[in-house]
C-alpha cells in the first residue's frame, strides 16, 4: 500500500473522532460524581456505577435481554442452518423466491415491522409475552445467520462431502463430521451477530413488549425520554463495554469485516 | 451445486421459510388490512373499509408536513454519509493492514453499539450545556449557547453517525473488487491523485455508492430510536407518529395506513433507483 495523502489522512483522524465522539462522552459523563450530566474533570468517582446494582429494574431488563438475545439466536440458528444449507448446496425451483423470503426482514423497515407483529400477536393472544418477542426476534435475525452460513457453506468444496458419501459414510455423518465443522465458523460468526442484534433492538420491541416483559434497550428509551442523568451513562459505559467483549469474539471467529461486509 | 429432482432443499428450508412467513408475510398482510379500518377515538376498531385514513394522510396538512419533513431528512442524511462515507470507504483501502484493523473497529464497531446509548451521546454532545455549545463559544465562535436538541440540525448529525457505517461498508465492498493495478498506471503515466480519484477510481465504485445511498436513505426514513430522542416531539417524523397513533392515540387502523404509505413511498424509491442504476451501469460497460 502507498501513503497516504496528508489532506486525506486528517479526514480519516476527524471521521474517526466524530465516530468516537458519542461514546467517548458516555463513557466520560460515567465517572462524574456530580448528580447531573457532567464532565469527570473536576471529581470522578464510581457512584453511578454503584448506583446500577441498586436498580433491581434495570439489572432485571438485562437479564431479560441476555436471555431473549441468546433463545432467539439459537432458534435462528437452528431455521437458517438447514435453509442456508439448502441455498448453498442445491439448484431449486424457487431458490431465488426463498433467498428473497428469508431476507424479507431486512427489507421492512423495522417500525413497520414492529406494529405488523404487535397486530399479529395481539391477535393471536400472545402480545407482550416472552415467547412472541422469541419468535419475532429470530425472525428478524435469521436473514444474519443465513447470509453468514451461505458465505461460509458456498465457500468450501462439495467433492469433499461427495468423497465421504462414495466411502460409505451415512448422510448424518456427512454432516455431523464434514459438513458442520466447515461451516461451524460462520455458525458461531452468525449467532454472534444475531445475539447482538436481538440485544440491541429497540423499534421493533418497544412495540411488542409489556411492562413485564421490557429488555434493557426499551427500558432505557423509557427512562431517555424522562430524564437524561449520569445513571443512563453508566448503564450505556456497561453495555460499550459488552460490545467491545463481543465484537473481540466476532473478529475471533469470523473476522469483524466479513461479518460486518456480510460476504467470504 | 446439485441439480437432483428431490424434496431435500424444501425439506430443508421450510421450517425458516414458515417463520418468515408466519411472522412477517401474514403481519404485513394484516396490517394493510388494518389500515382500511377505522377507530373512533376510544371506540373499538370498526371492519368497515374504508379510505378515511388514506384521506388524512393526502389531505391533511399536518401528515403532509410530516412525511416531506421525514423524506427531506432521510435526503439530507444521505447526502451527508455520501460526502462523508465515500472518501473514509476510499481511506480503508489504503491503510496497512495493522491501522486498518484498527480503524475498522472505530468506523463500523459502533453499528454493533446499541442505537440508543450512541444517540444518549448525541443528546449529551448537543444539550444547551453540551459539550459542541460550551467549545463553540470557549473559541469564540459562538455568543450564546444555539439549540441543538430537538433541531432539524442535530438530528441529521445524529442520524448521520447512526447510518454512516453502512455507506462505508457498501463503498468499500465495490472498492475491494477494484484493481489496485488501474490506480498505479494512471499514476506512473504522471495522474495526479486527485485525477486518480475523479477517473480511475470513482467511475468504478458508483454502484458501490448508490446501493450505499439506498440503504442509508431507507433506513433513515423509517428509523426510529434517533428522531424520537434528538427531535422529540417538536419534531415529528413518520415514524414516531406511527409510535404515537399506537401506544399514545391508539388509533391503530390510523397508525397502519401511515406505516403502510411509508413502505410503499420508500420501496417504490428503492425499485425506482434499482432500475435507473441498473440501466445506467448497463451504459456504463457496455
Amino acid at each position: 500500500m502507498t501513503r497516504l495523502p496528508r489532506p486525506l489522512l486528517a479526514f480519516h483522524v476527524l471521521f474517526a473522532a466524530f465516530m468516537l465522539a458519542p461514546l467517548v462522552i458516555v463513557v466520560l459523563v460515567a465517572f462524574t460524581d456530580k448528580g447531573y450530566i457532567s464532565m469527570p474533570f473536576d471529581g470522578a468517582s464510581l457512584r453511578w456505577f454503584n448506583e446500577i446494582l441498586k436498580r433491581q429494574d434495570f439489572i432485571d431488563a438485562f437479564y431479560r435481554s441476555v436471555v431473549l438475545a441468546a433463545t432467539s439466536a439459537t432458534l435462528a440458528v437452528v431455521l437458517a442452518l438447514p435453509a442456508g444449507m439448502a441455498i448453498a448446496w442445491y439448484q431449486f425451483r424457487g431458490r431465488e423466491i426463498l433467498v428473497g423470503l428469508l431476507l424479507s426482514p431486512l427489507m421492512v423497515p423495522q417500525i413497520v415491522l414492529g406494529i405488523a407483529i404487535l397486530r399479529f400477536l395481539s391477535q393471536m393472544g400472545a402480545a407482550g409475552t416472552m415467547t412472541g418477542l422469541i419468535l419475532a426476534h429470530a425472525a428478524i435475525v435469521m436473514p444474519y445467520v443465513l447470509r453468514l452460513v451461505v458465505a461460509a457453506a458456498t465457500g468450501f468444496d462439495r467433492s469433499v462431502a461427495q468423497a465421504a458419501e462414495t466411502l460409505g459414510a451415512s448422510p448424518w455423518t456427512v454432516f455431523a463430521r464434514i459438513q458442520l465443522p466447515l461451516i461451524l465458523p460462520g455458525i458461531a460468526g452468525g449467532w454472534l451477530l444475531a445475539f447482538i442484534t436481538s440485544f440491541d433492538e429497540l423499534t421493533l420491541t418497544v412495540f411488542i413488549a409489556s411492562p413485564s416483559t421490557q429488555t434493557l434497550p426499551v427500558k432505557l428509551y423509557a427512562y431517555i425520554a424522562n430524564t437524561i442523568d449520569p445513571l443512563l451513562a453508566s448503564i450505556s459505559t456497561m453495555l460499550i463495554l459488552l460490545t467491545l467483549v463481543l465484537m473481540l469474539l466476532l473478529e475471533r471467529f469470523y473476522g469483524l469485516d466479513r461479518v460486518l461486509g456480510g460476504k467470504s | 451445486m446439485t441439480r437432483e429432482r428431490n424434496s431435500i432443499p424444501y425439506w430443508l428450508s421450510a421450517p425458516g421459510a414458515l417463520t418468515v412467513l408466519a411472522l412477517v408475510a401474514v403481519p404485513l398482510v394484516m396490517t394493510f388490512t388494518l389500515s382500511f379500518y377505522s377507530q373512533p377515538p376510544g371506540g373499538a376498531i370498526d371492519s368497515t373499509l374504508t379510505l378515511q385514513n388514506y384521506g388524512h394522510i393526502v389531505g391533511d396538512d399536518y401528515y403532509i408536513e410530516i412525511f416531506a419533513r421525514t423524506f427531506l431528512m432521510a435526503a439530507l442524511v444521505t447526502g451527508v454519509c455520501l460526502l462523508i462515507g465515500v472518501p473514509e470507504a476510499y481511506v480503508l483501502t489504503r491503510l496497512t493492514a495493522g491501522w486498518r484493523a484498527i480503524s475498522i473497529v472505530i468506523v463500523l464497531g459502533p453499528l454493533l453499539v446499541s442505537v440508543v446509548v450512541r444517540t444518549l451521546g448525541w443528546a449529551i454532545l448537543l444539550g444547551r450545556d453540551g459539550v459542541i455549545n460550551k467549545a463553540l463559544m470557549a473559541v469564540g465562535l459562538l455568543n450564546q449557547p444555539v439549540q441543538l436538541m430537538y433541531s432539524y440540525t442535530g438530528l441529521v448529525i445524529a442520524l448521520s453517525h447512526v447510518l454512516v457505517p453502512y455507506m462505508v461498508l457498501s463503498v468499500w465492498a465495490s472498492l475491494q473488487k477494484l484493481d489496485f493495478a488501474t490506480e498505479q498506471a494512471a499514476e506512473s503515466l504522471g495522474a495526479s491523485s486527485l485525477t486518480v480519484l475523479r477517473r480511475i477510481v470513482l467511475p468504478q465504485v458508483i454502484p458501490g455508492v448508490l446501493s450505499g445511498c439506498l440503504i442509508v436513505f431507507a433506513l433513515a426514513a423509517g428509523a426510529f430510536a434517533t428522531p424520537a430522542i434528538i427531535a422529540g416531539r417538536r419534531l415529528k417524523v413518520v415514524s414516531t407518529t406511527i409510535y404515537d397513533e399506537f401506544l399514545n392515540y391508539l388509533n391503530w387502523p390510523m397508525g397502519a395506513a401511515l406505516a403502510a404509505t411509508l413502505m410503499v413511498i420508500v420501496l417504490a424509491i428503492s425499485l425506482l433507483a434499482n432500475r435507473y442504476i441498473e440501466r445506467r451501469y448497463k451504459q456504463v460497460f457496455s
